[in-house]
């Protein structure tokens, strides 16, 4: 009898291992990466290695220009969830449109499958730009990539260069570099005449996008739209020593916001 | 049975024999490691030095480089070495105009110095780019006919019958059957050791010593987009190798004589384009430019001061070209040459490591 109710039991026992929930609990999929290629146009013309240096544009002030050179730093890709979480890996890329380095990035995160409002920084916001100890890469890459001190230091956030043909028929340079606007009392800056700085990195807000199992996006520049939109830029009258210059930096962070960069292809593979 | 009993010991002990280590070299083969110290001014400011996995700094592999760097017998005639035109007392670059080869003919290129070159991370060397390594580099010199115009077998051979080489190869590399890629291998991590850190300029970064206010305002200038704009190619104090290692036309010549990395890649663009020298150390390394042209620091101020010349490829960070460049004042390029020469280290020239 002993036998017996033991035997029932244990019986019991492995009937009441079993899952008496006969619906499969749905498998949630993989979290993912999100894969981002940033492209260049002039005012939708594609602009390849080949036309640096080679091809003459002509801007909205009617001046010819060349491009010699195009390196930007883009910063905390944020991917936003319908219903307000936010994912954002905090890290940078910095993009040289001639050489065609990191025109691919994968930002390091991995988020669920899903809609999102995907935006990026076009350069550091202070709180990236004023980073304790900086970054090595970016002091090591393109002879440092950072500021001088006078100028309040942090990093660019683009170097623009190249040639245009000036007002009297001769070929001159400019260097078109945004970073955080910095005020003086004095120019040129030197010790103690920083009066303060303001953040001119803004955000780029792609809109909604899928994301699925293999997402690309891509991130299209306009370059024609720097020298544009609302400020018609006069390369005769601003064409160099413009970092240091406060209204400068906020006319090419007002043109820069506005157009610059637009959502391309978005790609499901 | 008893057969098989004594067939089982047998089989146990060609077994246990089997897994002994059978490579006595490579027990014997033991270099001892010899990573590279990072100078303070550099640790947690930029990446850490480039060191190939495949030749990486022992302390025998890097007494075997600085031997060979100083031997003449890699000369076809035995009478120049590598330091012959890249000297230690000048920051190991050649204090003639063009280097003069094995023959008397001279070279064509301003010997360039040879200091923190484990940290440049594009890997492009020489004046126009045409080496890809460091060990790459090295290959040059030897078969070129105007500098040592040896052939690379007779350097093995040479290197092979002396009496000192082979075991100074042995304990450096595992072998001592001498070839020309352990000979590159050697001298490249002894030059990999010549790192240069301790100047002026960068005892006051680790708040040592104060610059004198002429320096202080010379890196003003050399900081100034409107005056010296020289940082977008020679970097910032959070970059102490005071170089891109990019290459630039600098606005030298409207025709160009030595297409410089132009010549390499055939690129049109890149046509009188060389790799910025780094500002170290400017007090041992004259004469300046690729082509050594300039004889002095206030020559070279002068030609970005009022000095430019335009042509088809000029680096768009030269300004003012139809004027000649923005015209500093005298004040301000006698600032700037005090801030240069702050970043000039006497350690490095005279360090006995360094020496032969």
């Amino acid at each position: 009898m002993k036998k017996i109710a033991l035997l029932c039991i244990v019986t019991g026992l492995f009937y009441a291992c079993n899952s008496d929930d006969d619906t499969q609990a749905p498998v949630e999929p993989d979290p993912v990466t999100v894969d981002f290629t940033f492209t260049q146009n002039w005012d939708g013309a594609a602009i390849a290695n080949a036309d640096y240096q080679n091809t003459v544009y002509v801007n909205a002030n009617n001046t010819a220009l060349k491009l010699s050179k195009l390196v930007y730093l883009i910063s905390d890709v944020t991917f936003t969830a319908q219903d307000g979480t936010v994912y954002d890996a905090g890290d940078y890329n910095l993009i040289d449109a001639r050489n065609g380095t990191n025109t691919s990035f994968t930002p390091g995160i991995e988020i669920p499958e899903g809609n999102y409002n995907v935006s990026f920084t076009f350069g550091f916001d202070d709180e990236d730009n004023d980073k304790s100890g900086g970054y090595v890469d970016l002091n090591s890459d393109d002879g440092g990539w950072g500021v001088p001190a006078p100028l309040g230091g942090g990093y660019h956030y683009m170097r623009m260069e190249g040639t245009f043909e000036a007002a009297g028929g001769t070929t001159e340079t400019f260097q078109y570099h945004t970073i955080r606007a910095n005020k003086h009392t004095t120019l040129p800056p030197g010790a103690g005449t920083l009066e303060f700085v303001q953040d001119t990195s803004f955000v780029v807000n792609l809109g909604t996008i899928t994301v699925g199992s293999s997402t690309s996006i891509e991130v299209e520049m306009n370059v024609a739209e720097w020298f544009k939109n609302p400020n018609t830029w006069d390369l005769d009258l601003n064409s160099t020593v413009m970092m240091p210059k406060f209204d400068l930096q906020i006319a090419m962070n007002e043109n820069g916001s506005n157009g610059v960069f637009n959502l391309g292809v978005v790609s499901q593979q | 049975m008893k057969k098989l009993g004594i067939f089982s010991v047998l089989l146990c002990a060609l077994l246990f024999a089997s897994c002994e280590d059978s490579d006595d070299n490579a027990s014997q083969y033991m270099p001892t490691p010899a990573p590279l110290e990072i100078p303070s001014v550099f640790q947690n400011q930029i990446l850490p030095p480039l060191i190939p996995e495949d030749n990486p700094q022992t302390v025998e592999g890097i007494a075997l480089g600085k031997k060979l760097f100083f031997d003449k017998r890699l000369s076809a005639d035995n009478s120049i070495s590598c330091a012959s035109c890249h000297r230690p007392q000048n920051s190991f670059t050649d204090s003639r105009q063009f280097s003069v080869g094995i023959t008397g003919e001279q070279g064509f290129r301003n010997s360039m110095p040879l200091q923190n070159l484990a940290f440049n991370y594009g890997e492009k060397f020489n004046w126009d780019g045409s080496a890809n390594s460091l060990e790459d580099q090295m290959f040059g010199p030897v078969t070129n006919p105007i500098e040592m115009a040896n052939t690379w077998p007779a350097v093995e051979s040479t290197l092979q019958s002396a009496s000192e080489y082979p075991q100074l190869f042995e304990a450096a590399f595992g072998t001592q059957s001498i070839d020309s890629i352990l000979v590159t291998k050697a001298i490249s991590q002894f030059v990999r050791t010549l790192v240069s850190a301790n100047s002026r300029f960068d005892q006051a970064q680790l708040g040592l010593i104060e610059l004198t206010p002429q320096e202080q305002n010379g890196l003003n200038v050399f900081l100034d987009e409107g005056r010296g704009d020289c940082f977008h190619c020679h970097g910032l104090p959070a970059n102490p190798l005071w170089t891109d290692n990019a290459f630039h036309n600098n606005g030298l010549d409207a025709q160009f004589d030595d297409l410089g990395l132009g010549n390499i890649t055939g690129d049109p663009r890149e046509f009188g384009l060389f790799r910025s020298p780094s500002l170290r150390n400017l007090k041992f390394t004259a004469p300046y430019m690729h082509d050594g042209r300039f004889a002095t620091l206030d020559e070279v101020i002068d030609h970005y001061s009022e000095g430019l010349v335009f042509s088809e490829t000029i680096d768009p960070l030269m300004k003012a070209i139809s004027a000649g460049g923005v015209h500093l004042t005298e004040e301000d390029k006698a600032d700037l040459k005090a801030f240069l020469l702050s970043l000039s280290d006497d350690s490095f020239v005279n360090n006995s490591d360094f020496r032969e």
